[in-house]
Order: structure tokens, then C-alpha cells, then sequence
């Protein structure tokens, strides 16, 4: 059965990494719902969250695969309801619409949306969250017109208490002594 | 030269400022090479300059085309166990190195291929020559890296040397663009041992080996069957003792043949979609089935839907990756084999499953009346694949290291030549390329000097890389061919006829005369028509002291049986071609 998995990879900040992970997927016609690349809390270890839809044994080879590059430290696959994940979305309406009608302002602060820039022409809003609080948003602005509208891919964080890399990096430190 | 003068030498020979081209070279000979199979070129000039002054310590082999670089370099590899090297140009002889590279990975061969590349103000530019080998290589290579700055090259070549070998082999390229090869540093090598984020070995799990060897104990059908990793983990003698002492039958993939000497009371032949009766059928038959250093190709396996349900899998493997890709085990041992083995020969009963064993040689006994005794004793006229490949390896006391190009002298020489020593067998297993068998014996051969090298190769795959006679011969390279020509693409045609109703599109290839081509080489040879000239061919082949070539006219239409139609289980093997026409 197809679900939505979360893969979380570390890696050494190496030029064309990312296209030795995106391969992994293509080569196996697996869509990649979102990828977001960012320094880690560990110096020097990037963390790589890609968001896919697919069967579970799958996912479990491709995340397999995707730890085999030599540049990867580590690779974990968790489901939605294992982590804590966010996505941002920013929204550009016009700014007449906004001066025109109270219920604009009404429905960013329903969604817990912010304000982060206003112009003559135009008005920026940010929202967080899931992709369909971010979409519920859209689909309420475009009364107004939305002029253009961008959404980040996931940031994920585990539930666990344990990092589970840092299992991982004290396992492999004490692999490394030996040999 | 002592120890000691020789350390001075080394040490004043460091820290001093070199060309990055020469460190290249002083780099590879640091890791031990002593052949490298290249072609120059433009952007790789600089290497080739420096390995002028080196000529003497680092022996380069010039193939006729890059594609034959890297197929020697795979056979040198395959036939040593070292790590083959290759070093070419940028752009197209960048790219004509995809195929033996993509070869290499699928068949986890060890393999550093170094690339020129255009200097680094004009990466990206489209230049003269430029080709993104990087990007192009990056899913087929283990790791891949490019140069922009001289003080990179050491390090980065002894990474290499060390993710291309350990773990689960593979070949890593190396992009080097020009100015770094001009460029000049100070010169301080140290060989790579670790990398932060790359575990090739894991330790072994004795809870699951605890498991294993339960299962194992307890077993009243075990099979065990082996790949490649037992010659990569140099394993045979564990392989050997732990079939011994448990009394289990084995049988080898097309790769792990020669691991276990052919003729081992328990080794019961070849796996796969041409390999032998009992080793198929008996996987759906088998309640363990011990795999070891394989990762059950499909070639292997037919339908997985269909594959060993009944068993109980246990998997001994090297690539964490591998494990349950195909098949699900129900025991994963990850790690070198030749550990695992070595520490489940110690935990296993002794036993003995005679009436078990004696069902793979009544198997044995059906696909030698149906198959092996009219392919070794045809009633044809025309000479038989199979008699070729038999009255080799009766001439050689099959010591001979046989090398294969892809199609049906391929099957050919796997099913009919006997092996007795480890790493004997090279061909082209997971690709299939078709033109690695001339220069991958050209490369074995080189490396194991000492041994007889006889290469099978059919009449279209000796085409695609028929110019490496030109490097045989300027080499001297000792290397016998035996061309099986059927004036066919047999595989190919076989399928047609049995699949495709005898629509013969586009398989019948004419031929030059081969003995002719090899004499304009000055290599010598004879072509055979009749069976009764074979022997005394092969015999004045074997004696002669250079390369030789032997054209034999086989039956145009011979077949290889048994078979696994593609997606058919490993119970269907079919025995002859009536099993089809019957099955269909």
C-alpha cells in the first residue's frame, strides 16, 4: 500500500551529492514529493529530508540504496505520524484586495498566517504548516487573486528522544578505532 | 637497494614540489599498481608526460580503444584480485569508458578509471572536448570525484584505491581537470584506511549466526549456493570446509563458478537461466537455502513469485543493500564471507545428506541424457559449442583461466569447461557486454602471466572490439582465442527461434575471415571446419608461445539448453526443445 514516508539522510557537504541521491530515485521511476538540503546540528553533516509516496518496501530498499553512497553517513525512512514536519508557504495577493475588504486580514489571522510585506501593489504572507493547511490558505486567497505563491518542501523532526544518528556516529567512531 | 635506502629515497621523494600529473603517477605507484590500460589525448597529455619518466616502474598497456582499457582492466582486475586502472582522456574518451565502467559496478569489479578534463576556467563552458563524466558516470560508479587543484590528487587517489576495493568493490572514477595536473605542490602521500561516512565491513551478528547455524543444524534439505563474493572475500577454503563438514550441496552463479572446484563431490554445477537441472530445480525443493556472496539476479532467480518459497533463506552478504532487494531472507548475515563461514563452520554439525545429494545426481543423470551427451557427442556434422569448450578444458587439465564474451559461447564455456582453481572463470555477468571478452583476456593474462589464458568469444562480439588484436600483438600478449563463429548473433537467434517463431530479424552477421584479420595483426591462427582437425588445432594453439587464434565453424543453429524462459519460474527449466513446444 502506498503511504507518504519521510527519508532522513546525513551526508558530508560534497558537490553533486544531491544528484547521486535524486538518481537513486530515478532509476526507479519513485517521485520525489520534496526534497529540503540544510546543514545539521552536527557541524559539517548536512541533512537531506525527502518526502515520497510510495510502498513501504520500497522505500525501505531505496533508503537502503541511498545509504550505500559513500558520501552518505546514515539514512532513516519514518512515517508521518514518527516525526514533526513543517512546510512554509509565502503567498503574494494584491494589496487593493487587503484595503478592500476586512475579510483577507480576517482569514490570515484564522490561519495563523503573518504579514511580512506590504507595497502599494502588493502583500506577502507566510503560513507553516502541513501541505493541506498551507493549500487551505491558497485556496481561500485566490477569491482575491493570488498573484504568485511558492511552497517549501518539508522540514522533519523525529518524535524519538533519541537521535538516532547520534547512535549511529558513536557506533561507527568505536568501528573506526578498531580498525 | 636496502629497506633503508629505499625509505630515504621515499621520504626525500616527499614533500617536494611536483606537477599534479606527476603525482598522479607517483600516487598510483604508491597503491601498487604496475599496469595501467589508457589512451592519451589531449586533456590527460600532462599524465602522459609525466609517465614518460616513470616508464620503467609503471607499465602502460595502449589499447586501440578506451573501451578496451577498461575491459583489460577489468580482467586484469577479476584475474588478480587487484585493482584494475585505466587512464584516458576527457570527452568522448571519457565516455567511451561508460560501458566497461557500468560493467564493473553491476559485477563489483575494483576499477580506478582516471579522466583529463578541460582546465577548471572552462568547466562548464562547452569546450573542446569537455564531456560531464561526473554526472554522466555518477550512477554507475562507487564514488566519483573531480580535481580541480594539484594538492588534491593524493588524497583523492588513495580514497579511491580504498572505496574501489574494500567492502563491496567497484570502480570509482577520478575527473582531473588540466591545470591541476600542471599545477605543482608539495608532494605527501599517505594511503586512505578510513572515511567518516563510508562502513565497508560490518561486524558480525552472532545472535543471527547463532540463528543460522540453528537452522542450518536442523535442516533436512539445505542448499547452499555461491556468487562472486567468495572470490572477492577469498573464501573458497571456508566455502570448502563448511560444505564438507555439514555435508550440504552447493552450486555457483555464473560469477561464483571456480570458487569450488567443479568436480567437489557436493558442488552440483551452475546456477540460472542456462545453468544446470538439479541446481534449479532443487532451490524450489530445498528447506534452507544458504546463499552466499550472491544478490539473486534474475538471472538467478526467474520469478521471485516463485522462487524457493518453501525455503528458509539465510543470506550471507557484504552490500546492506542487497539484503532483502529481491529476495526476502529470514536471516540477513552481514559481512565478509570469509568471516561468516569461517564462524558458522564452527557452530555446524557435522552431517551428511546423502539421499538428499543423491537427488541433484539423479537431476544430474536426466539433463546428462537429455543435454550434456549430444552436446559433448553431437550427431551432427557440424561442430558443437559444447565439444569446443569440453576438448579445452581436457587439453588444459582444466587449469586454464577462461575468459568469455557474452551469448552462447558464453553459456557454452561456463557450462562445459571444468574449473580447478579459484578465479578462473571472467566474463560479463549482470551487463552482458558483448566485446568484453577480447580485451578482458588481454587484461588476465597480463596480470596472471604465468597461467594459460583461452578466451571463447562468439562472431559479433569479437567485432566490437576486434581492434584490440592490434594491442595483443604489439603487447605480445599471450592470450588464446577460440571463435565459436555461427555466423549468428546466436543468443539472440536462439530466442528467435524459440520465441519469436524463427523471425531471424536482423541476427545472421556476415563475418570477415578472422584467421586473416589476426595474421594482419601478426597473430597467428587456424580456422577448423571439421571436427576431426579440432583437437590437433587446440593442441598446436595451447603449445604456441604468443597469442593464437582459433576459428571454428560451429552448427549455425545450435542451441544451449537447459533453459529458464525470461519470467519463468526455476521449476519450469526446460531440457530441450520440445519442452517448449510442448509448454507452449
Amino acid at each position: 500500500m502506498k503511504q507518504e514516508y519521510i527519508i532522513s539522510a546525513y551526508s558530508e557537504n560534497h558537490i553533486g551529492l544531491l544528484n547521486r541521491i535524486t538518481i537513486v530515485f530515478t532509476r526507479r521511476k519513485v517521485n520525489i514529493e520534496s526534497i529540503t538540503a540544510s546543514e545539521s546540528a552536527i557541524k559539517g553533516i548536512f541533512k537531506l529530508t525527502i518526502v515520497v509516496n510510495d510502498e513501504k518496501e520500497k522505500v525501505v530498499n531505496i533508503t537502503k540504496q541511498i545509504e550505500k553512497q559513500v558520501d552518505i553517513l546514515k539514512a532513516f525512512y519514518y512515517t508521518n505520524e514518527e516525526m514533526i514536519f513543517q512546510e512554509i508557504a509565502l503567498y503574494k495577493v494584491p494589496t487593493k484586495a487587503l484595503m478592500e475588504t476586512d475579510q483577507l486580514e480576517k482569514m490570515i489571522r484564522q490561519h495563523n498566517a503573518r504579514i511580512l510585506e506590504i507595497t502599494p501593489e502588493y502583500t506577502v504572507i507566510e503560513k507553516t504548516g502541513h501541505k493541506n493547511e498551507t493549500q487551505e490558505l491558497f485556496n481561500g486567497l485566490t477569491e482575491y487573486g493570488v498573484l504568485q505563491f511558492i511552497r517549501s518542501g518539508r522540514v522533519a523532526i523525529t518524535r524519538s528522544p533519541i537521535e538516532k544518528l547520534s547512535e549511529f556516529l558513536i557506533q561507527r567512531d568505536a568501528l573506526l578505532a578498531k580498525s | 637497494m636496502t629497506a633503508k635506502e629505499k625509505e630515504t629515497k621515499r621520504s626525500k621523494q616527499q614533500n617536494v614540489e611536483i606537477s599534479g600529473s606527476e603525482a598522479v603517477i607517483r600516487s598510483l605507484i604508491e597503491e601498487g599498481t604496475e599496469i595501467i590500460f589508457g589512451y592519451p589525448g589531449g586533456q590527460i597529455m600532462p599524465v602522459y608526460d609525466a609517465l614518460y619518466d616513470y616508464r620503467n616502474a609503471l607499465r602502460h598497456i595502449l589499447t586501440r580503444h578506451e573501451q578496451g582499457a577498461v575491459h583489460a582492466a577489468q580482467g586484469y582486475a577479476r584475474a588478480t584480485g587487484k585493482t584494475g586502472v585505466c587512464l584516458v582522456t576527457s570527452g568522448p574518451g571519457a565516455t567511451n569508458l561508460i560501458t566497461g565502467i557500468a560493467d564493473a559496478m553491476i559485477d563489483s569489479t575494483p576499477l580506478v578509471c582516471i579522466t583529463g578534463q578541460v582546465a577548471s576556467p572552462l568547466l562548464g563552458s562547452d569546450a573542446f572536448q569537455e564531456s560531464d563524466i561526473v554526472g554522466i558516470s555518477m550512477p554507475i560508479t562507487k564514488w566519483n570525484y573531480q580535481i580541480t587543484s594539484p594538492d588534491e590528487i593524493p588524497s583523492t587517489i588513495a580514497k579511491a584505491f580504498y572505496i574501489a576495493a574494500t567492502g563491496r568493490p567497484g570502480p570509482v572514477l577520478i575527473d582531473i581537470t588540466k591545470n591541476a595536473q600542471t599545477g605543482k605542490f608539495k608532494y605527501k602521500y599517505a594511503k586512505c584506511h578510513k572515511i567518516r561516512s563510508y562502513i565497508p565491513e560490518f561486524p558480525v551478528n552472532k545472535e543471527k549466526l547463532n540463528q543460522a547455524a540453528d537452522l542450518i543444524n536442523s535442516a533436512k534439505k539445505p542448499y547452499l549456493i555461491y556468487g562472486q563474493g567468495v572470490h572477492l572475500s577469498g573464501a573458497e577454503k571456508e566455502l570448502k570446509q563448511f560444505i564438507e563438514k555439514t555435508g550440504i550441496p552447493a552450486a555457483g552463479t555464473l560469477l561464483g563458478l571456480s570458487a569450488l572446484k567443479t568436480n567437489h563431490p557436493l558442488n552440483m554445477g551452475m546456477l540460472g537461466m542456462h545453468g544446470n537441472y538439479g541446481p534449479n530445480i532443487k532451490t524450489n525443493e530445498c528447506d534452507v537455502l544458504i546463499a552466499v556472496g550472491m544478490r539473486f539476479d534474475d538471472r538467478v532467480t526467474g520469478n521471485l513469485k516463485t522462487y524457493a518459497k518453501q525455503a528458509k533463506v539465510i543470506h550471507i552478504e557484504i552490500d546492506p543493500a542487497e539484503i532483502n532487494k529481491n529476495v526476502k531472507s529470514d536471516i540477513a548475515l552481514l559481512g565478509d564471507a570469509k568471516r561468516i563461514l569461517k564462524l558458522l563452520h564452527l557452530l555446524a554439525e557435522k552431517k551428511k545428506h546423502l539421499s538428499w545429494v543423491n537427488e541433484f545426481k539423479d537431476a544430474h543423470e536426466i539433463e546428462m541424457k537429455k543435454v550434456i551427451s549430444s552436446d559433448l557427442n553431437p550427431e551432427t556434422l557440424g561442430i558443437g559449442m559444447a565439444e569446443v569448450v569440453n576438448k579445452v578444458s581436457e587439453l588444459t587439465n582444466s587449469s586454464a583461466v577462461i575468459v568469455s564474451d557474452v551469448g552462447q559461447n558464453q553459456m557454452a564455456a561456463a557450462r562445459y569447461s571444468k574449473f580447478t582453481t579459484s578465479r578462473s572463470h571472467i566474463t560479463s555477468g549482470g551487463l552482458g557486454t558483448m566485446g568484453f571478452g577480447l580485451p578482458a583476456a588481454m587484461g588476465a593474462k597480463l596480470g596472471i602471466p604465468d597461467r594459460e589464458v583461452v578466451l571463447f568469444v562468439g562472431d559479433g562480439g569479437l567485432q566490437m572490439t576486434i581492434q584490440e588484436f592490434g594491442t595483443i600483438a604489439q603487447e605480445k600478449v599471450p592470450v588464446k582465442i577460440v571463435v565459436l563463429n555461427n555466423r549468428f548473433l546466436g543468443m539472440v537467434r536462439q530466442w528467435q527461434e524459440l520465441f519469436f517463431e524463427k523471425r531471424y530479424s536482423f541476427t545472421e552477421i556476415l563475418s570477415p575471415d578472422f584467421v586473416k584479420v589476426a595474421a594482419a595483426y601478426g597473430i597467428p591462427g587456424q580456422l577448423i571446419t571439421k571436427r576431426k582437425d579440432l583437437n590437433k588445432a587446440l593442441q598446436t594453439m595451447l603449445e604456441s608461445k604468443g597469442p593464437y587464434l582459433i576459428e571454428v565453424m560451429v552448427e549455425k543453429e545450435d542451441n544451449i539448453f537447459p533453459m529458464i524462459p525470461a519470467g519463468a519460474s526455476v521449476s519450469d527449466i526446460l531440457l530441450c526443445i520440445n519442452d517448449i513446444k510442448s509448454s507452449n
